[in-house]
């Protein structure tokens, strides 16, 4: 008996683990449908389905890279203080002082490389038809997805309070200024007026909703934190979850009919 | 007559690193055609054309002083011709140009001494701009890195893409089975999908790893409000949007033409109803939507993107990639209003209220002066797709319906409306179709 037989007989590694090593057949099936982070998966799938050249594996990248911006984001959140005061400087420490401040790096590059994976997957679901029937409603989700990652990594661009972070955001941002209706340079927005008092101000139209006040300040670091942090990924979190769970559930990955 | 701080030896032997780079790749490249047994020719100049790349590259990184006797460079006369030319239209031409060559000679494209041969062209042109300062300057920035990289990425993707779609359409016409049809059989996902997984985030990490000691993330001075930068960009994935602007203001530019992007994305699954090239790789099949999806997505966003982040520098001007971004820069502007031409060819004054009229009069008033751009707009978005309809679209107003049918023709025209207004623009220096900065409302 190896150590290794030894160990995968002990009692505590069977209390974790429901199914023997995945060394046969059977226990290949097994292992796929016993374990949590195994059972997002079919059992089997189409060989030409799982090809590299065919799928691009870009979905699969976007969520491993979810997963690190979550995993380095969490660990930079220990460090890093949203307000005026600190969030440059604790950037500044993270570049020259800290120890892993290399998770910065990590955090940012990931964000940018998600951004275009995010775009490659869809591509690559647009070009092989994986939209048509029966698969039209993930593909809105996909789409929601998109949005929402473009968010997130809009939200965390403020975050480093330097010059590129504050000017990005209000040349983002001030699009909203002439949102219609809801923006108080926007068509329409001058209808919306009560006995003469204009409703749509530059004190209570979308950009000040966005921003927390009238130009890029602490609120809007403050609510860009919360939105960056906790309320997107959250989202995002439970999209995924539909997402994959549609793909299982509409036919499974992207086959010829 | 050099105005720049030139190549220092650090920055040539990063040069050298390329052409080592490029030496590697054609190694590779030479022994597959000894192996595919290629005629002497070929075989001779792939190899000499190695060798070569070998030696330059090892000159370049055993280089131990600077500039000026030195070596390779990006000639003169091209850079100021590129720079000459520098111009949105002809960038936007071009890339259309581009994208046209790629759809029509997607079968030559596809093979591989061609696409080695462009692969090639595109990184030593990459190489030799390394020695100009100005592009250096542009392309080296960390943020940019990855922009650089995304181009030769889709590049590649969009290849892979013809590359499969030409073999399945060929075996079509044959009558032959799909690519993705021939051997697939069912196999365990442990191992063959899960390895597969594993080996991918392995490689990742290390790239993301790699790629955070190599370059530091960005870090300007402290923000400060009262110190606009010039240029003032937007994240880089917007920038296709912050281009927009140079042509319509930010209601449309910057809200309803993005909002029409979305709802166009997730509103086509509904629209095409096209039931072939489901899971398969095909052009011939389904070439409208195809080149419907990748005009939006090659030359419009990716295309747009790459302008706003390489060739807009201050005060949003158009510089060529070998151009110096001067704050100075002086560029005549002069556009015209489509009812200020109106009026002038009637050979009368714009129409104006006079002061203290009624507001309805006023209302009245500024509906007259811009009734030919109203007139146009609601022709556009509500006779064209009728005329369409009869016309050029009569299959899919017959398959789809009429209300599939009028969000299709519509998404259609918005998204023509950018490259529309693009040429008005260029050719009649046209700047507001609708002009009523009163109400905001400037189409």
């Amino acid at each position: 008996m190896t150590l290794g037989d030894y160990i995968r007989d002990s009692q505590i590694w069977k209390s974790i683990f429901r199914h023997p090593a995945p060394y046969d057949r059977r226990n290949r099936v097994v292992v796929m449908l016993t374990n949590f982070f195994l059972h997002l998966h079919p059992v089997s799938v189409k060989k030409q389905g799982i090809a590299l050249s065919y799928t691009w594996c870009m979905g699969g990248i976007t969520f491993f890279l979810f997963l690190v911006e979550t995993v380095t984001g969490v660990l930079l959140m220990f460090y890093y203080r949203p307000t005026l005061e600190h969030a440059f400087n604790d950037i500044l420490a993270l570049r020259d002082v800290t120890t892993l401040g290399i998770m910065r790096e990590i955090h940012r590059w990931g964000a940018h490389a998600m951004v275009i994976t995010v775009w490659l997957h869809m591509y690559r679901v647009f070009l092989t038809g994986s939209y048509k029937p029966p698969r039209e409603f993930n593909w809105v989700v996909g789409v929601l997805l998109l949005v929402l990652t473009l968010l997130l990594s809009f939200t965390g661009y403020l975050l480093p309070w330097d010059q590129l972070a504050i000017w990005a955001i209000t040349v983002g941002s001030n699009m909203a200024r002439a949102t219609p209706f809801l923006g108080h340079e926007g068509p329409g927005a001058q209808i919306l007026n009560l006995g003469g008092y204009d409703l749509i101000t530059n004190a209570s139209d979308a950009r000040f909703i966005l921003l927390g006040g009238r130009f890029v300040g602490e609120a809007t670091l403050n609510r860009f934190y919360i939105l960056h942090c906790v309320a997107i990924p959250l989202v995002v979190a439970g999209l995924i979850a539909i997402h994959f769970w549609r793909v299982r559930k509409d036919g499974g990955i992207s086959q010829p009919l | 007559m050099n105005p720049h701080p030139d190549l220092t030896p650090d920055v040539i032997r990063g040069i050298g690193w390329l052409y080592l780079l490029l030496f590697a790749m054609n190694i590779f490249w030479t022994v597959r055609s000894y192996k595919r047994q290629e005629s002497v020719g070929r075989l001779a100049a792939w190899a000499m054309y190695t060798v070569m790349l070998g030696v330059v590259g090892v000159a370049h990184v055993t280089v131990q002083s600077g500039s000026e006797q030195f070596l390779i460079r990006m000639p003169v006369w091209f850079k100021t011709l590129i720079d000459a030319g520098a111009k949105p239209q002809y960038y936007f031409a071009l890339s259309i140009a581009l994208f046209a060559a790629v759809v029509w000679l997607r079968e030559q494209l596809v093979k591989p001494t061609v696409s080695w041969l462009i692969l090639n062209g595109m990184v030593l042109f990459m190489t030799l701009s390394m020695t100009d300062y100005d592009f250096r300057q542009i392309v080296g920035k960390p943020d940019n890195v990855p922009i650089v990289s995304m181009l030769f990425i889709v590049a590649f993707f969009t290849w892979l893409y013809f590359k499969r779609a030409v073999d399945n359409d060929q075996r079509i016409a044959a009558g032959k089975p799909l690519f993705e049809q021939e051997d697939n059989e069912k196999v365990l996902v442990w191992p063959d999908l899960v390895y597969t997984e594993m080996i991918c985030m392995v490689i990742l990490t290390a790239i993301l790893v790699a790629w955070g000691i190599v370059l530091q993330a960005p870090l300007e001075e402290p923000a400060s409000a009262s110190r606009t930068p010039n240029p003032s960009k937007a994240p880089w994935y917007f920038l296709g949007l912050q281009e927009m602007l140079v042509y319509y203001d930010p209601w449309m530019a910057g809200v309803v033409l993005p909002s029409m992007i979305l709802v166009g994305l997730m509103a086509l699954p509904y629209i095409d109803f096209n039931k072939k090239g489901n899971g398969y790789y095909t052009f011939n099949e389904r070439k409208f939507s195809v080149l419907t999806f990748m005009f939006g997505f090659l030359p419009l966003w990716i295309g747009l993107i790459i302008l706003g982040t390489f060739l807009r520098g201050p005060n949003w001007n158009f510089f060529g990639i070998y151009e110096l971004w001067d704050v100075h820069k002086l560029v005549v502007l002069n556009n015209v209003n489509l009812s200020e031409y109106f009026w002038t060819w009637m050979g009368q004054p714009l129409p104006v209220a006079e002061a203290g009229s009624s507001k309805f009069l006023q209302i009245v008033m500024i509906l007259k002066r811009e009734w030919l751009g109203l007139v146009l707009v609601a022709g556009y978005l509500g006779a064209l797709p009728m005329v369409m309809a009869g016309t050029i679209f009569r299959k899919f107003f017959m398959r789809m319906g009429f209300i599939r049918y009028m969000v299709f023709a519509n998404l259609v025209l918005f998204m023509a409306c950018l490259p529309i207004k693009m040429v008005l623009r260029w050719a009649f220096n046209l700047k507001y179709i609708v002009a009523i900065p009163e109400w905001f409302f400037n189409i």
